[in-house]
């Protein structure tokens, strides 16, 4: 009963999403205001049926409702609630149901929250909002209906793969596709915009909050996906370049544009074209990213079982959503005026290499990812393309990109002063470079491009400390005033900060995980031991244990370094019972430098188990930078410059803080 | 400078870094592209010693050898033939007899390919599509969990 309310519901929300698409449109094109207000109550209407729908699917996996195929094939009685729950996006079903209620949540935003916008323009933009959830809510209904019973209901389900029941991965998907979803925010506001012929600093007022949030999702979606992969999938890798990652980077990297043009176009009412070409661009690759994971069209070490027809209807989606929206850039990007003239050397200067860097980065990881799949098309021949292309070609683009990072904020907008800005970051180079001698000192030879990279990812830190210091006149004033300066900088600059700095942090991670990690493969009896890395680790034996749904192989390692003991390691082999599937449980110990990490492989028939040993320098920077630039997003957030809805209060009431 | 200079400096200096990234695209693609074979290509085309590609079929019923420390040997069919594999190193869980598998590495002098990479996949029922696919070419009848009807979206 309650999985047909939640069928019923879906269909509901889809009625509500067809006349939400034509009626505010309609009314914005006549100018009624009843038409275009028609589109307010239909956004929370839909958002409220698909809450509805998705409770009802939830409820299903819960209570093990066998009835429901999709339950059936996902899900298993003794499976603990967590991953019950998490079970209900953890399947293809599941998860457009969870697309779909992201999609609503973003689309009643705008009716609660957009009450100052122009109306023509929310109209349009619920308008464009509710047309991509009439394409999803028709795939899901007609081919991927989460609801479908099953006559007679089995006794027990097949379980959610065992690779799955995990507490990174269970959060992995809704952040990821809060990402995604969320740049149809940007996608819809810009069709509207285009639709509308008109574009202004409000707009992209209104849009960078969006893309903001949308980013700090999939910021900490992917970030959350790569720490799974490291620790769940016993390689010890953190990035594989695979099709499935470059799926999810994509969006990322043509976001973090976006989020950078809009900024431009906020201050300065410049890159007004190219903003919108962006914000269309994001979100296609949002959808191709979503048609590539789920259509198997290529070789990922991360595709699940997959289904190609299907596929081929996301692939429509994709290309109509893109398609129409390019043919209305085309067609009306010629209307838009374009705003205020700036030097080479500015703010916008420095915001617009970023956006070429980004987006021509973003642009050959998209070749890079979809060359197989042309190469097969044309001359049917099998090739993989793995991460030394990725290295060869991402790098060499990112290092001028973190190069200009800490010039980008402290120039000035319409003409910088490139000399001044590089006698304030002297101290941050010259602190970078003199690290990092004293570190490659001590850790002796390694890559040629380690020491660079690291030395760069310390100034984009320091020049991330640089800048705050600087915007409270740091060494100008007297100390009290600096310390009131300091408080009473914009929250905007903090964010800024702190995502800059977030990235420093990541790089280093990044550097000293690739460049110097140890790798040793070990085969030990009971009783023998290994080093890696100046640890000494004894193997003590394997004893079976018992868990919720699995039987477990934990092995026992102490550790000592240098005869004092460390800590004790229990990696461990685990075999659950629906789907009868084996996992690897890595034994990992975290220090400040650096990650040990112990995998187990196959028992040997002497009685001993091979092992994977590896030391992993700096690891989790990787991780903890990606987390400070969540915070950093958050903190921008929180300016009351930047607030969802904040636009037309803050014109009307004099600023507290000067506007830069 | 005037609006259209400065337009005429963007527009250069981002045909300047996309041309730069197009040299480096294809400077990597010569380097660094893999190919994949079927065992049925590896004993119909010469491929010389020494060259990486990717060998991907099913792992042959009865042919895993462990237990010599690290190193497993096994064979990757596609039923038409067959090439030896060593690999040292830790399989993937989901190794199996009969199983699609896909490793990378060269070949040894004597013909028999020494892997350093065999890719782990995290589903049981999931089949790399060039395996199916070459499979599917040489008239392999796949079973029922080749084409199972339900993913994720990771």
């Amino acid at each position: 009963m309650i999985a047909e309310i939640g069928h019923f519901t879906l269909i509901l929300a889809l009625a509500v999403a067809i006349a939400q698409m034509a009626v505010p449109m309609w009314g914005a094109h006549v100018r009624d205001a009843r038409l275009m207000a028609f589109g307010d109550s239909a956004a929370v209407t839909q958002f409220g049926l698909l809450i509805v729908s998705f409770l009802a699917l939830t409820h299903a996996f819960v209570t093990s409702d066998f009835s429901v195929l999709n339950v059936v094939d996902n899900s298993h009685s003794e499976k603990p609630l967590i991953y019950r729950i998490s079970g209900v996006w953890g399947n293809h079903e599941g998860s457009m149901l969870l697309w779909v209620l992201i999609l609503g949540l973003f689309g009643s935003a705008v009716a609660v929250f957009g009450r100052n916008l122009p109306a023509t323009l929310r109209a349009n933009v619920l308008g464009v909002q509710a047309s991509i959830a009439v394409a999803f809510l028709l795939f899901m209904l007609f081919t991927s209906n989460p609801f479908e019973r099953v006559d007679p209901a089995p006794f027990d389900g097949r379980g959610l793969n065992p690779i799955l029941q995990d507490p990174a991965l269970a959060f992995h998907p809704p952040f990821l596709y809060a990402g995604y979803v969320g740049f149809s925010m940007a996608f819809s506001f810009a069709v509207a915009a285009l639709i509308e012929g008109r574009i202004d600093a409000a707009w992209a007022r209104w849009v960078r909050p969006w893309t903001l949030a949308a980013w700090m999702c999939l910021t900490l979606g992917i970030a959350m996906g790569s720490w799974w992969a490291y620790y769940e999938l016993g390689w010890g890798g953190w990035w594989f370049w695979d099709p499935v990652e470059n799926a999810s980077f994509m969006p990322w990297l043509a976001g973090t544009a976006l989020l950078h043009s809009a900024l431009v176009m906020e201050k300065r009412e410049a890159l007004k074209v190219w903003t919108i070409l962006l914000a269309i661009l994001t979100f296609s690759l949002s959808l191709m990213g979503a048609f590539l994971v789920r259509s198997g069209v290529l070789t990922s070490v991360h595709a699940f079982a997959v289904d190609p027809d299907r596929g081929i209807v996301i692939l429509s989606i994709m290309m109509f959503f893109t398609g129409g929206a390019l043919a209305l850039f085309a067609w009306r990007a010629g209307a838009l005026r374009q705003g205020g003239l700036f030097a080479p050397i500015s703010r916008e200067g420095g915001l617009v290499l970023n956006n070429v860097l980004l987006s021509v980065s973003c642009a050959t990881v998209l070749v890079g990812t979809l060359y197989p799949l042309a190469l097969e098309g044309i001359t049917g021949e099998k090739i993989s393309v793995g991460p030394p292309f990725f290295n060869m070609t991402f790098i060499p683009l990112m290092l001028p990109l973190l190069f200009a990072m800490p010039f980008g904020p402290l120039l000035a907008w319409k003409r910088g002063d490139v000399r001044g800005v590089a006698q304030r970051l002297a101290f941050a180079a010259g602190f970078a470079v003199l690290f990092t001698i004293i570190v490659a000192a001590m850790t002796g030879p390694g890559p040629w491009l380690a020491p660079i990279c690291a030395a760069l990812g310390l100034f984009v830190l320091f020049g991330a400390v640089t800048d705050l210091l600087s915007r409270a006149r740091f060494g100008d004033v007297s100390q009290a005033e600096f310390l009131r300066r300091v408080v009473s900088l914009p929250r905007s600059a903090y964010g800024t900060a702190l995502a800059h700095a977030g990235i420093g942090i990541m790089v280093l991670g990044i550097v000293g995980t690739s460049a110097y990690q140890t790798e040793k493969i070990v085969a030990l009896k009971p009783g023998e031991r290994a080093e890696v890395a100046g640890y000494e680790l004894l193997f003590q034996g394997i004893q079976p244990t018992k868990g919720p749904n699995y039987s477990e192989q934990i092995a026992t390692f102490e550790v000592t370094r240098n005869g004092a003991p460390v800590t004790t390691l229990l990696p461990s082999k685990r075999l659950y019972n629906a789907p009868p599937q084996p996992t690897t449980e890595a034994g990992i110990y975290a220090s400040w430098t650096g990650d040990l990490y112990v995998a187990l492989g196959d028992e040997q028939p002497s009685g001993g188990v091979a092992l994977r040993l590896y030391f992993h320098p700096l690891v989790r920077l990787i991780w903890i930078g990606a987390v400070i630039m969540f915070i950093g997003g958050a903190v921008s957030l929180s300016d009351r410059r930047l607030r969802v809805g904040a636009p037309q209060r803050a014109r009307s009431r004099p600023s507290a803080v000067p506007a830069e | 400078m005037t609006r259209k200079q400065r337009r005429g400096f963007l527009i250069g200096s981002g045909v300047v870094i996309l041309s730069i990234a197009a040299v480096l695209v294809m400077f990597a693609f010569r380097e660094s592209i893999v190919f994949f074979h079927t065992p049925s290509d590896i004993a119909e085309k010469k491929i010389e010693a020494g060259k990486r590609f990717r060998l991907g079929g099913l792992v042959a019923e009865g042919s895993v050898q462990r237990g010599q420390g690290t190193t497993v040997q096994f064979a990757v069919t596609d039923t038409l033939a067959r090439v030896n594999v060593s690999y040292t190193g830790i399989l993937p869980d989901l190794f199996r007899e009969g199983q699609g598998v896909v490793t990378e590495g060269k070949l040894g002098p004597d013909g028999s390919f020494v892997a350093d990479t065999v890719l782990a996949k995290h589903d049981e029922n999931y089949m790399p599509p060039e395996v199916a696919k070459s499979l599917e070419e040489r008239g392999v009848k796949l079973g029922p969990g080749a084409q199972h009807k339900s993913g994720t979206g990771y």
